[in-house]
């Protein structure tokens, strides 16, 4: 589903990421680990397609589609969606508005007719119930004065909602109590499905006690330093990330 | 320069989109003005001799005055000798129906997106049609008749109902109140009369499409709004114009007036012609509009979508007079290119317990300067008196302006005035929010520009909401690869 090969970003002239290579498969979960300031967050982001991030060499392929060639909007069409790690506000704008937009955005261009305003709150409703939302949320502004808890779980919802193939979800898990965790989680495990696949970018470990993960990438210094299955974050967990920055030091 | 900050600029180079012109034979008058053009223009308009007067005096009154220059605008010196004040369609149509109307002009409307066919069949919307000064069109004036309403253009109102024009005219913008003011005082050509009796409640919106047409005709057209004690209305009015290289003058005047209880509900959506991307060409919009809240518990609110006119001068203000009256503003002023807009309000608090609410959003793009101007006037016998005022500004790109100019002059200790202002950017991290659930840049933007003129679209009467946000969008839309 999605190849990453050499992919050296950078911001501002620094260079952050130094050499990616990384291959996704349909039904797969995979956590990107890593100290602060490793480039976790800067590989979501590319992926996504934020500005202000050059690629300088490298290539990423989803879907047979050259991922760093297409529009952000384009990227969402093509399935890759992103959880943010701080979703922003719009004011004035009703989360029914949004939703019904970004959804008949969606179906269009999967070449699915727009769902009509019935139809809408239908889908809308059952999703809210698979995540345990209250409906009351639609009336409001879009991220408006959500708590940390409610911005998070606004995301996992339009997820649920959006149907992506690609779900990245960038350190969600930040600033979340447990309870806030494990609904995070609960969505995750709930949209697992064959024909998707998931990367989760986090510092922490705790998350994967509930999203158990095909794969662990630690990432440091730019680079996949260590990959391996789920036991690796337990080790991560347990030794932290010292260990690795000192075997990286050794070369 | 960032890349979305490209984007946003792409966005914004858009394209006046009702840039035509109606093939409608006109009868025009020679170019300049002085007291024979204003004798002929009373006698064709077979006006009485108080008019004529009224006209004659606001002249010599406007030759005292020099043009203001306090406004944040820039422009060249107007010549008002180079100027046509008077253009009328040469057949002066009667109708009994629309099959009757020039189908040239039927066309011209539903360029515009406003067919009178589809107004007359959506049900409450009355359109009284004026284009290039004299009325053509008028519906469901019989159905309004019955409850004593009158909904007439100002000519008529002349001719059928003399003595509450000459009652009214005047008594809210006298010729005397600025130099714009004295001159369509002179000149006005026609507009717009309503009347609501005692205890009416309107039973539909009534509205008006100002079309400016002939080449270098300034329109000079003059609304007036009278609500008995107990009544109540709302109002429309919406104006474009073809486009046209000369800047075009337009200076209107409207006056409203509630008695006892009766609300006034004045809503315009203004997208004359803005010029092109160079600032060549466009209208110059200098409209006064004031309402006299002159009763008890009366209310008058103006909303405003302005985002047409090179450039904006408009204080659409409620003199609030009669003790517990409420005057409200509430306005969306888009600038993209080369536009200058000096737009905001004045609540004049002369009676007790007199309440003014403001809210102003301002957005400007391109190469645009948006201002807002206000003052609220708390006087000595206004005891509390309260404003709430909240002006925002949005800024689309860096080459773009945005200014506050607040005036407060309180005279009595009760008064609260409270005011609220912020500056904010399009942001790039809204933009990609949203794109990155799917939606076009350019729906994005619209999105979040919707969402930041809520609070002002929410007072628009419904039908003039969808129009007004298609228009926003249009404003602000541009050559998106």
């Amino acid at each position: 589903m999605l190849t990453i090969k050499n992919l050296h970003v950078s911001v501002e002239d620094k260079e952050i990421l130094r050499g990616i290579n990384l291959q996704v498969n349909a039904g797969e979960v995979h956590a990107i680990m890593g100290p602060n300031g490793s480039g976790k967050s800067t590989l979501a982001n590319v992926l996504a397609g934020r500005e202000d991030y050059e690629v300088t060499q490298g290539e990423v392929i989803f879907n047979g589609q050259d991922l760093l060639d297409m529009e952000v909007d384009e990227r969402a069409h093509a399935g890759v969606f992103m959880a943010f790690q701080y979703p922003v506000e719009i004011p004035g704008v009703s989360m029914a508005t949004f939703l019904k937009s970004a959804i008949n955005a969606m179906r269009v261009v999967r070449g699915q007719e727009e769902l009509g305003p019935a139809q809408m709150l239908k889908f809308i409703r059952e999703r809210l119930r698979m995540l345990g939302m209250d409906e009351s949320v639609l009336r409001r502004s879009l991220n408006e004065g959500f708590s940390g808890g409610e911005k998070k779980r606004n995301e996992m919802l339009q997820m649920a909602l959006l149907e992506p193939t690609l779900a990245i979800l960038d350190e969600t898990d930040s600033g979340l109590d447990i309870d806030a965790l494990r609904i995070v989680a609960d969505a995750v495990n709930k949209l697992r499905s064959p024909e998707r696949a998931f990367i989760i970018v986090t510092h922490y470990q705790r998350l994967l006690n509930y999203i158990v993960p095909d794969y662990v990438h630690v990432l440091y210094d730019g680079r996949i330093v260590r990959s391996g299955g789920k036991e690796l974050a337990l080790e991560l967990e347990a030794r932290g990330y010292d260990w690795i920055k000192e075997e990286v030091a050794a070369g | 320069m960032s890349d979305s900050m490209q984007t946003l600029e792409a966005h914004t180079r858009s394209e006046y989109k009702y840039g035509f012109t109606t093939d409608i034979e006109t009868e025009v008058f020679p170019k300049g003005l002085n007291e024979d053009i204003i004798r002929r223009l009373s006698a064709k308009k077979e006006e009485p001799e108080w008019l004529l007067e009224f006209r004659l005096k606001a002249y010599r009154h406007w030759l005292t005055l020099k043009e203001p220059h306090w406004a944040n605008v820039h422009y060249d010196p107007i010549d008002y000798q180079d100027i046509i004040y008077y253009a009328s369609p040469k057949k002066k149509p009667k109708y009994n129906s629309l099959d009757e109307v020039d189908p040239e002009l039927l066309r011209t409307f539903e360029r515009l997106g406003i067919p009178l066919e589809e107004q007359k069949l959506l049900a409450g919307v009355a359109v009284d049609a004026v284009l290039d000064s004299v009325s053509v069109a008028t519906t469901y004036k019989e159905k309004l008749a019955e409850l004593g309403i009158i909904f007439c253009s100002f000519s008529e109102a002349v001719k059928e109902h003399p003595e509450l024009v000459r009652k009214y005219l005047g008594t809210v913008v006298p010729y005397t109140d600025n130099f714009f003011a004295a001159l369509n005082s002179a000149v006005f050509s026609d507009g717009s009369f309503v009347y609501i009796p005692k205890g009416v409640r309107c039973p539909m919106e009534l509205s008006t499409y100002f079309r400016i047409n002939a080449a270098n005709t300034g329109q000079f057209e003059r609304t007036l709004i009278v609500a008995e004690a107990g009544s109540y209305v709302s109002y429309l009015e919406g104006c474009t114009a073809p486009m046209r290289d000369e800047n075009q003058l337009h200076a209107a005047v409207v006056e409203l007036i509630a008695m006892d209880d009766a609300y006034i509900k004045y809503s315009t959506v203004q997208n004359w012609y803005p010029g092109d991307k160079d600032g060549k060409g466009g209208i110059y919009n200098f409209v006064t509009k004031r309402g006299l809240c002159a009763g008890k518990r009366s209310r008058i609110s103006w909303t405003q979508v302005e985002t047409g006119s090179a450039i904006t001068w408009k204080y659409p203000s409620c003199i609030l007079k009669g003790d517990d009256s409420i005057g409200e503003f509430y306005s969306v002023a888009v600038t993209n290119n080369r536009q200058q807009a000096d737009t905001g309000t004045k609540m004049i608090h002369i009676g007790k317990n007199t309440r003014s609410t403001i809210v102003s959003k301002g957005i400007s793009a391109g190469y645009s300067q948006n201002s807002y101007r206000g003052l609220v006037k708390i006087g000595k016998r206004a005891t509390n008196a309260h404003n709430f005022s909240q002006c925002d500004s949005l800024l689309m790109g860096d080459k773009c302006g945005a200014h506050t100019f607040p005036y407060l002059e309180v005279e009595n200790d009760t008064a609260r005035v409270e005011h609220e202002a912020t500056t904010s950017k399009i942001g790039e991290d809204q933009l990609f929010y949203l794109q990155q659930r799917g939606l076009s840049e350019e729906d994005a933007i619209n999105m979040i520009v919707n969402g930041y003129c809520k609070e002002v679209f929410q007072e628009l009467p419904m039908e003039f909401a969808a129009e007004a946000q298609k228009l926003l969008a249009i404003s602000l839309e541009g050559s998106v690869g």
